[in-house]
């Protein structure tokens, strides 16, 4: 027997043959950064993915957890690549108590079932995020993506309560728990936020759950320029408003996501909640905010189809370009204004068809799309953008690159003064590197 | 304790900023909880810089090294078990630097958390977490303990609140943990910082996110003659989906307790109390009282009042945050536990505290976060009487095997420390409690750090606890 015959026997042993893909065209759809897998596993149970690991750690296999594939595309920073985990069978809903407002979930369960359970007891997760008809539970914990709704919410950190997982060594280790409040032990759920399956297999999460907005209703108020549609932001955070989301929109972006308003203006975009009473307070404080601008206050269904397509910014500017890639500048929210307007000079100078959103926290988010031969002005554009961030002390990263892109500008990781903890922290809990994604992986 | 390291320290800090004398290490050997640990010395460092130095010369002779904030904490975390020094973050207090716009704050771990909110409620800001303690408790000790307080169910604990961390590591080198922008490259560290009850660095400077004062508030005194009614209101709010930003219930003998003290205007024949606060805007915050003060009729509410001004809310507030003081009015010693549980099973863990404390003979009063599920039992005991703390520590462990049981945790904001150890096996595998041990090495590979914290030392739990030298504090 070949040794990789002698591989699929062996994860055929644990999952069943007809749970592993071996079949070159349907690994296709396991690619990873253009790299596909030697094969694909599917396996039911957490057992099962512990002794995935473990064949993987004996064998020295790279893998790669992952679950309906909708960030596949995301820029995963991947060494090599044997076996791709597919966690779409853990889709249990192991616990939901909506009197306590906390829930227990596999991975595989995809986003919207989980919105349907929640929402059949008026709660539901502020993850209103890209691929949301599609995505797992896991896949959005472990990419880190966030959503507009972490304006009143905050991200993942703040609502996962805990968190199991299997590591590199094949334990299977828990932390957190199943209560809204806890100091037991360390919180090490926190590293698998955002961690790019690099750290371990998720096989449960642990969350707090929310009381659903009854009626959300949003206000778009039409701008000359990024800095005018910032101080409007600046305006509204300083006001004892509390908005769901505040979000800054370039032109373009506002025509992709179909705000409605004119296509030459920079837009600033606020959905709120409440009683008619608590509606009207904001719609009529927020017009006075934001002065002589143009403005338009949005009713229910159009807000939350705004909201939907706010989260999906990613998946929506990826779709309309083949060679798209994107860029993300965090910044203190007070330089959002600075950014975007020179976001928008150095586009403009490329002469890039290109579409932004800033989130009201300081997540700014740069979809640069290239035409036919324009690959190399948005190269260049890349490098000129993480300039940009360092002058305004910002975090530069590139979340979403297409597999055409072999120009990565390198994460920021390798520069920290904690960047020798963060590669301590992948060492512990992936001692072989089994692991193939590696955000502290050294690139040149 | 070796004289060398005496010498150098003197040498490093002068010899004011270096406590040894017996009289003076006294004041350090307890905190908040049950526990007592002498140090060998205490240093007060100014500076980063002093703070290495310090780590380098404890690191040089292999001495055990524990930060200490306010000496407020309720785990022993703060104490040191093992001996050796005690960094004091006392002198580094100052407020580094406030940005309204941004809603930031850097500070030095010194600075008392009730001392920040003051510093910036006239830019209509505070920092959210507020532990009981607030008004001597330091951001450095809340950061290592993750604390909480009364206003965490709408605003979160310390981690929600703490963007990015100065740490200077055992090995000397000093590290920048998250940042000052959201979503830093990399994993989470800072998240995994806060909470580490010390055991991973040492703070030297954190950066918080400031919270809005809302522009409205509201706080509702509704009174029961019975806990479950107490209770049940509690489950209805949430059921209702209303988050207050604060919930708490204190319960008969707590309430007596209290009143006595503090004359905040409880009943003293009532059953139980709850304290419920909701903010926001002004249209929100009336809407929700409204809807909180019929939720707590319909679950036969004696009476419903709301503070009137800002004076009545005050005092409210005090008879509540002076819950534990008031205990130690009535008995030398109390004992403060600090289970959670998910909030429904409340009226069910209450009913297990009774018994608990009827089969030991101990008076146990009930003061919690009822929002959050986050109990505080206050067992009092005689610290003179051997057999009556061995029987609060019993009571106290059986109390927490029972949150266990109904899914909680065995702390929800006081931190496991040297207090409990031993019960972390109740909650964590062996392969959980070896990666947490391995992730501590990543940071603080010998050990040296806050050692006999947070891991149980010895194997099993259950044993008999040995009371901790010559009797437990009084507050």
């Amino acid at each position: 027997m070949s040794m990789a015959a002698a591989i699929s026997a062996g994860l055929a042993s644990i999952v069943g043959s007809r749970n592993v893909i071996t079949d070159e065209i349907d690994l296709n759809a396991y690619r990873v950064s253009g790299i596909a897998p030697r094969a694909a596993v599917r396996p039911a149970s957490k057992e099962e993915v512990a002794e995935i690991v473990r064949l993987a750690a004996t064998e020295k296999l790279a893998l790669v957890p992952m679950g309906a594939r909708t960030k596949l595309g995301m820029n995963i920073p991947i060494g090599p690549y044997d076996l791709a985990v597919d966690l779409t069978r853990l889709d249990r809903m192991v616990a939901y108590d909506p009197d306590d407002m906390t829930l227990s979930v596999e991975p595989g369960i995809p986003l919207h079932k989980l919105a349907a359970a929640l929402g059949a007891h008026r709660q539901f997760l502020p993850l209103t995020v890209p691929f949301t008809n599609r995505a797992t539970v896991g896949g959005t914990i472990a990419s880190g993506v966030d959503s507009p709704l972490r304006q009143l919410y905050g991200t993942a950190r703040d609502f996962v309560l805990g968190m199991e997982f299997i590591t590199g060594d094949g334990q299977t280790v828990k932390s957190g728990g199943r209560v809204v409040k806890n100091v037991s032990g360390y919180d090490l759920h926190k590293l698998m936020i955002g961690s790019m399956g690099s750290l371990g297999v998720i096989t449960k999460v642990n969350f707090r759950t929310f009381p659903k907005p009854a009626t959300i209703c949003g206000f778009a108020a039409a701008l000359d320029s990024a800095s005018a549609a910032a101080e409007l932001r600046r305006r509204v955070a300083g006001s004892p408003l509390r908005p769901l989301t505040t979000e800054i929109l370039s032109p373009h972006a506002a025509e992709l996501i179909s705000i409605g308003v004119e296509q030459s203006c920079w837009t600033f975009l606020a959905t709120y909640c409440g009683t008619e009473t608590v509606l009207a307070r904001y719609s009529g404080e927020l017009s006075e905010l934001a002065g002589p601008a143009k403005t338009t206050v949005m009713d229910e269904d159009t807000a939350s189809a705004t909201l939907d397509r706010l989260g999906e910014f990613a998946s929506i500017t990826l779709a309309s370009s083949p060679a798209a890639v994107i860029a993300k500048i965090s910044v203190v929210p007070a330089r959002i204004g600075g950014v975007l307007d020179e976001v928008a000079s150095a586009l403009r100078r490329q002469g890039l068809r290109w579409a932004a959103v800033a989130r009201g926290a300081g997540a700014i988010y740069i979809a640069v799309l290239p035409g036919a031969k324009q690959e190399e002005a948005a190269a260049g554009v890349l490098e000129e953008l993480a300039q940009m961030s360092n002058r305004h002390n910002g975090n530069f990263a590139i979340p979403w690159l297409s597999t055409e892109w072999k120009t990565a500008t390198p994460a920021q990781t390798t520069q920290r003064s904690d960047w020798k903890l963060m590669r301590g922290i992948k060492n512990t809990f992936d001692p072989s590197g089994i692991f193939a994604a590696d955000p502290t992986a050294e690139r040149k | 304790m070796n004289s060398r390291l005496l010498h150098d320290l003197k040498r490093l800090l002068g010899a004011e900023d270096v406590l040894h004398a017996a009289e003076d290490l006294m004041l350090y050997e307890y905190d908040g909880s049950v526990e007592m640990a002498r140090p060998d010395c205490v240093v007060f460092p100014r500076s980063t810089a002093d703070v290495i130095e310090i780590v380098k010369l404890a690191g040089r002779h292999k001495t055990p090294l524990v930060g200490r904030g306010a000496g407020t904490g309720l785990s022993g975390g703060a104490l040191a078990r093992e001996g050796g020094i005690i960094t004091s973050f006392a002198r580094m207090n100052r407020i580094l630097e406030v940005d309204a716009e941004n809603q930031r704050a850097r500070v030095q771990p010194g600075v008392v958390n009730a001392d920040l909110s003051l510093a910036v409620a006239h830019l209509g800001l505070h920092f959210a977490p507020d532990p009981s303690s607030q008004k001597a408790c330091t951001i450095g000790g809340n950061v290592s303990e993750n604390s909480g307080g009364p206003h965490t169910l709408a605003y979160g604990v310390t981690t929600n609140h703490v963007l990015a961390l100065e740490v200077v590591l055992p090995s000397g080198e000093v590290v920048r943990m998250g940042g000052e922008a959201v979503d830093p490259p990399g994993y989470d560290l800072a998240g995994v910082f806060v909470g580490s009850e010390g055991t991973f660095g040492l703070v030297t400077e954190i950066t918080v996110r400031l919270t809005r004062l809302p522009e409205a508030v509201k706080t509702l005194l509704a009174i029961y003659d019975s806990i479950d009614d107490a209770t049940e209101t509690v489950a209805e709010i949430t059921a209702r989906g209303i988050t207050p930003a604060a919930c708490e219930m204190l319960d008969g003998w707590t309430i007596r307790a209290v009143e006595e003290y503090v004359h905040a205007g409880f009943p003293l024949d009532a059953a139980a109390i709850l304290l419920i606060e909701v903010d926001g805007l002004r249209e929100v915050t009336e809407s929700e009282a409204e809807a909180v003060a019929d939720v707590c009729r319909h679950h036969h509410a004696r009476s419903v009042r709301v503070a009137r001004d800002a004076a009545e809310r005050d005092l409210l507030w005090k008879g509540r945050k002076n819950a534990f003081g008031a205990a130690g009015r009535i008995s030398s010693s109390y004992y403060t536990q600090d289970g959670v549980i998910p909030r429904t099973k409340l009226p069910a863990t209450l009913r297990r505290i009774g018994e608990i404390g009827r089969k030991y003979g101990l008076a146990i009063g009930n003061v919690f976060h009822a929002g959050d599920g986050n109990l505080h039992p206050i067992i009092l005991f005689d610290q003179r009487n051997e057999q009556q703390f061995r029987d609060a520590v019993r009571a106290a462990d059986e109390i927490i095997e029972f949150c266990i049981e109904v899914g909680g945790s065995i702390t929800g904001e006081h931190g496991v420390g040297m207090e409990k150890d031993r019960l972390m096996p109740l909650l964590f595998s062996e392969a959980d409690l070896d990666l947490m041990k391995r992730v501590r090495g990543v940071f603080n590979p010998a050990g040296l750090l806050n050692p006999g914290k947070i891991f149980p030392t010895s194997k099993g739990c259950g044993e008999i606890y040995v009371r901790p030298q010559s009797g437990a504090p009084s507050p």
